[in-house]
């Protein structure tokens, strides 16, 4: 029997791409275990489906460095903190911020920018 | 295109080191550029630190920095920098007082600040802030007290993949910016490495994801030391399920001191005993016995689901358990965690590294014009770091480290280093937008992550540590061909691969000085080679020629009797 198949499936439907380029949506499906968390799948799609998907952490699990702020099912919140659920989760950039790439937008402070 | 910026302090790494150095830096005159490859303040592991600071300031029973001294010298079985960890205890004190006046607020009994006990002090001497709340608030003041200087510029998202030198001197970067994929160079006068350990080489970690040893790599390709490379600590009782966010993983720690608690095994059985480390419901075994018993149990199938041991607080009231911790418990009860009627799993985790750059008292390092700061320094800790000293060395090494780099900045020539760095830029350049379909450096990490946590974890034998090597150097054969993306904005497959460079090469300067080193001690546990052998007690100094890692036997500094 194929333990997996008994498991609850995420399917997440990411938005992708830059500023001024069409809007598109890619699916990935994760299997997770009760408690895992929205970046944890992200970091499961960077590692195995998607490397060059691009969302923002540091800290992993202990909501500290609060870099991985996005909206989730139309929300803004925490990919660390988010519990993935069973179905589609729609995520997407902060829409207030400049985007840079995919997930990741401008959340930085204007005197610590490069430029 | 490229960016040339000028200093006349370079900080690389923003935690709780990098921006005690800018401070500092910036107090003695010098303008400063503080980086981070991730955001200023809020990456590292100061950030994420949930409770203890061992200082000597007795507030809550009479103290002395010699004490300190004297326990942290224990603790690092033989092997502690004498005179830098006398830095440390001398010096705590001065910066946790100048942090309350800075408003951390440490937590307080009365009319005095409450000092816990931790293991391994001879008495109650660490501060901490409620409810485990002492690295967001130590990050926040630092953040606020970085702001009201004019002279420190600040810079996110900005990667550092090599430092330049100079007629053997270091003068500057080369750095990636992230958001634009531009190239930078860095033209300082004086540069402080404050990047942090290397816990996040291991698969199961305490680390934030950006700690992975990029200050040691730097260094050694520069040309400067590292001392006690094979000391990694693990802290026995990480957690590790059921799956708890918005926490520290060390958190039982705190738990265990105030409550006890009991490590059973998979048939809720105590087993600790078994291993020659009794232990009753009390948390009285050492990190180095606790690891072993739970390592070994686990190996011999008697593990919990997970894979690893149970720890239960069932029999604790719920009263005394909301007395201890407060929200806490609210916080575990939303992650459907009730410890009354649930043990968790726990499994060792590494925590933190002793080892790193080999520094005199001024904080310089082998090479001139270069400094070192916080988890980076090797040696004040010698094989095994006491409990509380991990903040207290970022607080102090950092406020010192940029104290020495701004002294010697004004005495130091500006140098146009554009030629020095061509050939840094260059490596850039030729491994950005390497299209490609073989394994990216993103599963390279995860696979250089399981080799060290299985093969160099707190239990090595000359076996597993030569298979470790095999693995690092096929790894690092593959390195140059690696997928680096085709995207400039925000790459983090080629931040990855520069991430792994160093990675693979701090991850052969552990293997190859904990292969060498035939006894156990401290953290490093040889399996082949139980127990510790005197005529080991010295430091081991690494250093990179051509392309290799060259090992030599350094004297452990020792304080004269009247100094300590």
């Amino acid at each position: 029997m194929d333990l997996a198949s008994e498991r609850p499936a995420a399917e997440l439907k990411i938005r992708r791409g830059g500023p001024g380029g069409p809007v598109q949506y890619e699916h990935f499906t994760f299997i997770f275990e009760d408690g895992q968390s929205v970046l944890d799948a992200l970091r499961w799609i960077r590692g195995n489906r998607d490397a060059t998907l691009a969302v923002r952490y540091s800290c992993i699990n202990a909501n500290a460095c609060k870099e991985c702020v996005m909206r989730i099912d139309g929300r803004t919140g925490y990919a660390c903190t988010t519990p993935l659920r069973s179905g589609e989760m729609l995520i997407e950039p902060l829409p207030n911020k400049r985007l840079i790439r995919d997930l990741v937008t401008d959340t930085l402070p204007p005197d610590e920018r490069l430029t | 295109m490229s960016q040339y910026l000028e200093t006349d302090v370079l900080i690389i790494g923003a935690g709780g080191a990098g921006m005690y150095a800018a401070i500092a830096a910036a107090e003695a005159g010098a303008r400063v550029l503080l980086l981070d490859k991730s955001l200023i303040g809020r990456s590292g592991a100061t950030v994420m630190a949930q409770m203890t600071v061992a200082a000597a300031i007795g507030e809550e029973e009479p103290d002395d920095w010699r004490f300190h001294l004297k326990d942290t010298i224990a603790a690092g079985r033989g092997l502690v920098n004498e005179p830098l960890a006398r830095i440390l205890c001398e010096t705590g004190p001065d910066r946790i007082w100048q942090m309350e006046e800075w408003g951390v607020g440490w937590a307080r009994k009365g009319n005095h600040i409450t000092q816990a006990h931790a293991p391994g002090h001879d008495r109650k001497r660490c501060v901490y802030v409620d409810f485990l709340n002492t690295g967001p608030a130590s990050a926040r003041i630092l953040r606020n007290q970085v702001r009201r200087h004019d002279t420190i510029r600040r810079i996110s998202d900005l990667f550092v993949t090599d430092l330049v030198t100079q007629d053997g001197r270091a003068a500057g970067a080369v750095a990636l910016h992230l958001e634009t994929g531009q190239a930078v160079t860095i033209a300082a006068k004086a540069t402080v490495i404050a990047t942090g350990g290397l816990t996040s080489m291991y698969s199961r970690n305490s680390a934030s994801a950006n700690m992975g040893g990029d200050g040691f790599a730097l260094g050694l390709r520069a040309g400067a030391e590292l001392i006690d490379m094979e000391f990694v600590q693990f802290f026995p009782i990480g957690h590790l399920a059921p799956r708890l966010i918005g926490m520290d993983p060390i958190m039982w720690d705190p738990f265990r001191y105030k409550l006890g608690g009991r490590l059973l095994n998979g048939d809720m059985q105590e087993f600790t005993q078994n291993y020659g480390a009794p232990e009753d419901g009390k948390y009285v075994v050492t990190r180095d016995a606790a690891t072993y018993a739970i390592v070994k149990e686990v190996a011999a199938g008697r593990g919990s689901p997970h894979g690893g041991a149970w720890l239960s607080f069932e029999h604790i009231p719920d009263e005394d358990l909301r007395a201890a911790f407060g929200p806490v418990i609210d916080r575990l009860a939303a992650a459907g965690i009730d410890l009354t009627k649930m043990p968790i799993e726990v499994y060792p985790i590494a925590h933190y590294h002793m080892g790193g750059l080999r520094v005199d008292d001024s904080l310089a390092t082998s090479i001139a014009n270069l400094f070192a700061a916080g988890e980076a320094v090797g040696g004040a800790n010698g094989a095994n770091r006491l409990s509380g000293n991990a903040i207290t060395e970022a607080f102090v090494f950092g406020e010192l480290a940029g104290r020495s780099a701004a002294a010697i900045a004004p005495n130091a020539a500006g140098m146009d280093i554009r030629d020095a760095a061509a050939p840094f830029l260059a490596t850039l350049e030729g491994a950005s937008g390497r299209p490609g379909q073989g394994p990216s450096p993103t599963a390279a990490i995860a696979a250089l992550q399981t080799i060290l946590q299985q093969d160099v974890g707190p239990f090595r034998t000359a076996e597993s540590l030569n298979r470790a090597i095999a693995g690092i150097t096929a790894l690092t054969a593959a390195l140059p061909d690696m997928p680096t993306g085709t995207q400039a904005a925000f790459n983090q497959q080629l931040a990855d691969w520069f991430g792994l460079r160093n990675m693979l090469l701090v991850a052969r300067s552990i293997a190859t000085a904990a292969l060498a080193r035939t006894e156990s001690r401290g953290a490093h546990q040889r399996e082949d080679y139980p127990g510790l052998d005197e005529a080991w007690t010295y430091n081991q100094v690494l250093r990179l020629q051509g392309g290799e890692i060259q090992l030599a036997r350094g004297e452990v500094r020792r304080l004269a009797p009247e100094e300590a």
